[in-house]
């Protein structure tokens, strides 16, 4: 056996998460989360374009439709997801004060949260009609 | 351990202004700008959805923004941000498949992404303009 094989722990080594004790969970979400990207963004523009000479009767009248409200959200769930991974790995390559570093991931948390919950709020409340 | 008596001075890993400009290095950092753009394009995002939400006054405000000049530049910038940005992703997937790690692939592929993300660009704001 290589003479370093046993540094890690048996746990460790079964759990394979590595130094970050993340393991591959931001890389998996990060590809997951692209997919339905390209699918629900390429939906979305298509949205913009046939909204885009209506009215705002128009514009409520479509993104109250079930199916346009749900993939909407389900859109704005992804991209706020992926935003937030890809802003959190340029900060962790550029920031590299410790404490900055920290808030500054912190603060990437809160502008992705901000915007999901301010976009699926919208979109309820537009589907729901009030 | 004993502090170090002395600080020797240990060469860093080369970064950019080492490299001459590669067209794949070029795409790479563009494909994360891109992503930092669309991130803070996200805020317009959410204030049209918000604007539409809040009322016919609020998203008439909107509307009269995204339809200026400043706003329909930003809007054309933004289409070509998100399509570079999806088409660097596809190229990516292919890479995740282990392909296209060649030379001449990944020229092609850096060059494929460029072409295209202009085409679409151009398509998709003819349309804007055919269906207006």
């Amino acid at each position: 056996m290589p003479r370093f094989s046993n540094m890690r722990t048996p746990l460790a080594k079964v759990r394979g998460l590595g130094s970050a004790h993340e393991g591959t969970e931001h890389f998996w979400r990060q590809r997951l989360t692209a997919v339905s990207n390209l699918f629900l963004t390429t939906f979305f523009v298509g949205v913009l374009l046939s909204l885009q000479a209506g009215t705002y009767a128009d514009v409520i009248a479509t993104l109250s439709h079930p199916v346009v409200a749900i993939l909407l959200i389900g859109m704005m769930i992804s991209v706020t997801l992926h935003m937030r991974i890809g802003m959190q790995v340029i900060i962790e390559d550029y920031v590299h004060d410790d404490g900055l570093r920290v808030v500054a991931i912190g603060a990437n948390t809160f502008f992705a949260a901000i915007i999901a919950i301010a976009s699926v709020f919208a979109l309820l409340k537009i589907a729901f009609g009030a | 351990m004993a502090e170090l008596q002395t600080k020797v001075a240990r060469p860093l890993s080369p970064h950019l202004q080492i490299f001459r400009p590669l067209l794949t290095m070029v795409m790479s950092i563009v494909h994360r700008i891109t992503g930092g753009a669309l991130y803070a394009g996200t805020a317009l995002l959410a204030w049209y959805l918000v604007a539409a939400a809040s009322g016919p006054d609020a998203f008439a405000t909107a509307s009269w923004f995204f339809g200026s000049i400043i706003g329909q530049l930003i809007l054309f910038g933004y289409t070509w941000v998100w399509i570079h940005h999806a088409l660097g992703g596809i190229r990516h997937f292919i890479w995740d498949t282990g392909h296209g790690y060649g030379v001449e692939a990944r020229n092609w592929l850096a060059k494929a992404t460029l072409i295209g993300s202009v085409s679409v660009t151009i398509l998709v704001w003819a349309i804007a303009l055919i269906v207006r």
